[in-house]
């Protein structure tokens, strides 16, 4: 077509104005199927690139091959919202000169909006798109649903290319990467294996312990307070909280009560409830699986969202100041109430902060559940390994030896005493875990930081160093 | 609910699912090599991990294996409720185990702490099932291995359980008759909860006390087919008062919603009450 702007990715990249020292951006909507951030990287590292940043909105066990372009000084600095698998573990070894810096979703948006991560190229992955840029999230050969995490880099990098498998006809509409932001079209082989993208199967957890921790947080949330006509809430995608859904469904159907909307990273559950008729909209910064990513692309009232419109937290009308409920995971709470999602108790970085600092802080009711033991180590602890999301943003956490509550919040205390729930002290949950597994080994940190964890607003929470 | 006496993982925690005792076994969970290990880590367990007010039993291996005694001084001395004897066949048979337990009682001076549950897996135990239940101050409760009865009758499960029927009964009568508990076999399909739950109507009906179970996740619909319906408990509590009233009064024969009320009929509305307390519906106050 005329104005096509097609070119392959080696063009792309000289078009696009890149030098050494600059930052290139990628999403993560792919997830583990994810090909192209290794494939630009790859190519950059042959056309002789050096000290390039790499802000990515996450990255996981497939990016292992960053670990040699690290090596070799392609890749200087790394800004993302979690790590994974062999390349965590060497960045948490002290790989990089640098330290990676960890950013919520909502706090890359705001800090992509503000200019503080600046981007110079953006490399967006799409599963397909038309000549001109228009982009979207299905395709013949994968399908991701939502491209929320990518919007903020196409409206804001410098220089946006958006790579795709799925060459389509213009105009491919509705679009979620607009063709008024995008410099250049790249049509590579694959973009991403469709099978790690999205998974069709929905299936209930039958562990007993996911089923009793779900039980106990949907009876924190029946009786709460905060469960009624209109509420909103979200969940992430652990056995545990998808088990939550499914009893929470139960009493609203029995009560007759429905949700307004349901937020964030969108499930099949939150789906089936949606289709029920007993949530109005979904609102949908990342599609889950293969069922969400369909009803976005079918439903009017399932729509998709940037990062900064679902967290940011400096956007007034971003979704999760809206947001009444949510019921977050832990790798670890300690007895400030304060949450490590990023570094494992071995001190090796393996997680993401994802949404969990944003709505934490912004929701009216934010729930932790996490097992008090996974096998020998303690969930529940005097002090977390590294300070994620403040104890001043989390109301209850529950485990299976018992509830606490924020003694900020003695209201929710009351109400789930009064409903024959166990409410515990914090601290005895700790002594809990303490008396059954006794205190561990403190770990072998050294003294190089490694990584740096910034809250939401832009300020440092905690530094992460390297473990021996 | 059992529990596999090899699994450290599953003793340490079984507990916060709320079942009503917990069964760890030494017995047909633990394969031979491994019996020793075993038998070490359940004594520990029993010493070290706060059950809180569950009640404790360990299935020990049979008295005429290289295990039994053994698994008796073990578990007796870390304090165990309840010792479960599997396979038993006759009275003598619990009598051998109760002189086991009272040499260790009395070596550790806790004279009559530890009481015996008898699984009754045989033809020839369902014969002796009264003779069983009666064959010690210490038999709290018999229980039917259905797994081994039926292989031993020359027949197969089956869903509906017709080759258990008089199994059950038997052994419902002579708990009974012996003032002891009775409670019925495990089912292991954790996949077909319906057919689970019908199985706990059945024993239910039947006069079981309470069902053996392999997986917290049995524990919610044991309890909910056991637990009385607010509609029994309001029954019983207006059958409870009444008598109450007409003892005050001096008078033996009362009448509720027109109807007499006689012994029967106030023994099930007390079970009623009790089961309702148990089960955590009403308070112990509020049952008065």
């Amino acid at each position: 077509m005329r104005n096509s702007k097609v070119v392959s990715l080696e063009e792309a990249i000289r078009r696009s104005g890149l030098k050494d020292g600059m930052t290139i951006s990628f999403h993560h909507h792919f997830r583990g199927g994810d090909k192209v951030v290794n494939m630009v990287v790859d190519k950059l590292a042959n056309m002789g690139f050096k000290d390039l940043k790499l802000a990515a909105s996450s990255l996981s066990d497939v990016h292992k091959p960053l670990i040699e372009h690290i090596k070799n000084g392609v890749i200087t600095g790394i800004s993302t919202s979690g790590l994974r698998g062999e390349l965590a573990d060497a960045i948490s070894h002290g790989l990089m000169a640098e330290p990676v810096i960890f950013r919520s979703h909502g706090g890359r948006g705001s800090a992509i909006a503000s200019g503080e991560q600046r981007i110079d190229v953006a490399f967006l992955g799409a599963c397909s798109s038309d000549e001109l840029g228009n982009a979207t999230g299905y395709g013949s050969k994968s399908i991701c649903g939502s491209l929320g995490y990518a919007l903020p880099d196409a409206r804001y990098a410098k220089h946006v290319v958006v790579i795709t498998d799925d060459l389509v006809e213009y105009p491919n509409m509705p679009q979620s990467i607009s063709a008024a932001d995008v410099e250049s079209v790249v049509v590579a082989e694959s973009v991403g294996d469709s099978s790690k993208i999205s998974s069709g199967a929905i299936r209930d957890s039958k562990n007993p312990r996911d089923i009793l921790l779900a039980k106990q947080a949907a009876k924190v949330i029946i009786n709460s307070g905060y469960f009624q006509d209109g509420f909103s809430i979200q969940t992430g995608t652990g056995g545990a909280s998808l088990a939550a859904v499914k009893y929470i469904r139960e009493e609203m159907i029995s009560r007759g009560i429905k949700a307004s909307f349901a937020l964030g990273g969108i499930t099949a559950h939150m789906v089936k409830l949606h289709e029920e008729g007993l949530i109005g909209k979904l609102i949908d910064v990342q599609s889950f699986d293969k069922v969400a990513a369909e009803s976005i692309h079918k439903d009017p009232m399932h729509q998709e969202v940037s990062a900064v419109e679902y967290a940011s937290g400096q956007h007034l009308g971003s979704a999760t100041h809206a947001l009444d409920i949510v019921i977050l995971s832990a790798l670890e709470v300690d007895t400030d109430f304060n949450v490590n999602v990023l570094v494992g108790s071995d001190g090796i970085i393996r997680g993401a902060i994802g949404g969990h600092q944003d709505t934490a802080a912004d929701s009216a009711l934010s729930i932790i559940v996490c097992p008090l033991l996974r096998g020998r180590i303690p969930c529940v602890v005097p002090k977390v390994t590294t300070l994620i999301t403040p104890g001043k943003s989390v109301d209850v956490v529950v485990t299976e030896y018992g509830i606490a509550v924020n003694p900020a919040r003695p209201e929710i205390a009351e109400k789930l005493r009064q409903a024959g729930l166990k409410v515990v002290d914090i601290k005895e949950l700790a002594a809990k875990a303490t008396s059954i597994i006794g205190t561990p080994d403190p770990l072998p940190f050294g003294d190089k930081v490694v990584g740096v964890v910034m809250n939401r607003d832009g300020s440092v929470l905690d530094k992460i160093y390297n473990i021996k | 609910m059992f529990v596999p006496g090899n699994n450290p993982g599953m003793m340490a925690d079984a507990h916060i699912y709320g079942p009503d005792s917990i069964m760890l076994d030494l017995e047909d969970s633990v394969t031979l090599a491994e019996k020793d290990a075993a038998r070490l880590l359940v004594h520990n367990a029993l010493k070290s991990i706060d059950y809180g007010t569950t009640e404790m039993v360990v299935r020990i291996n049979p008295l005429n294996t290289p295990y039994g005694k053994k698994d008796v001084e073990a578990v007796v001395k870390a304090g165990v409720d309840v010792i479960r004897m599997p396979k038993t066949e006759t009275a003598d048979e619990v009598k051998e185990l109760e002189a086991e337990i009272l040499k260790v009682e009395e070596e550790i001076g806790a004279v009559g702490r530890t009481r015996i549950m008898a699984a009754i897996e045989s033809a020839l135990g369902i014969v002796n099932a009264y003779a069983i239940a009666t064959a010690s101050p210490r038999m709290m409760g018999i229980a039917l291995g259905a797994e081994d009865y039926s292989a031993n009758l020359k027949t197969n499960r089956t869903p509906g359980g017709a080759e258990l029927l008089l199994a059950r009964e038997q052994i419902v009568v002579a708990a009974r008759a012996a003032g002891i508990c009775c409670f019925d076999t495990v089912y292991s399909n954790l996949d077909d909860m319906e057919t689970f739950r019908k199985e706990v109507e059945l024993i239910k009906t039947l006069g079981f006390d309470g069902k053996s179970i392999i997986n917290p996740r049995q524990i919610e619909i044991v309890n909910e087919v056991f637990t009385p319906t607010e509609k029994e408990i309001n029954k019983a509590r207006a059958v409870v008062a009444a008598i109450k009233e007409a003892q005050a009064k001096g008078s033996g024969v009362i009448a509720v919603n027109g109807k007499m009320v006689d012994r029967p009929v106030v023994l099930r509305a007390e079970r009623t009450i009790a089961l309702a307390v148990a089960a955590g519906v009403i308070d112990k106050e509020e049952a008065l």
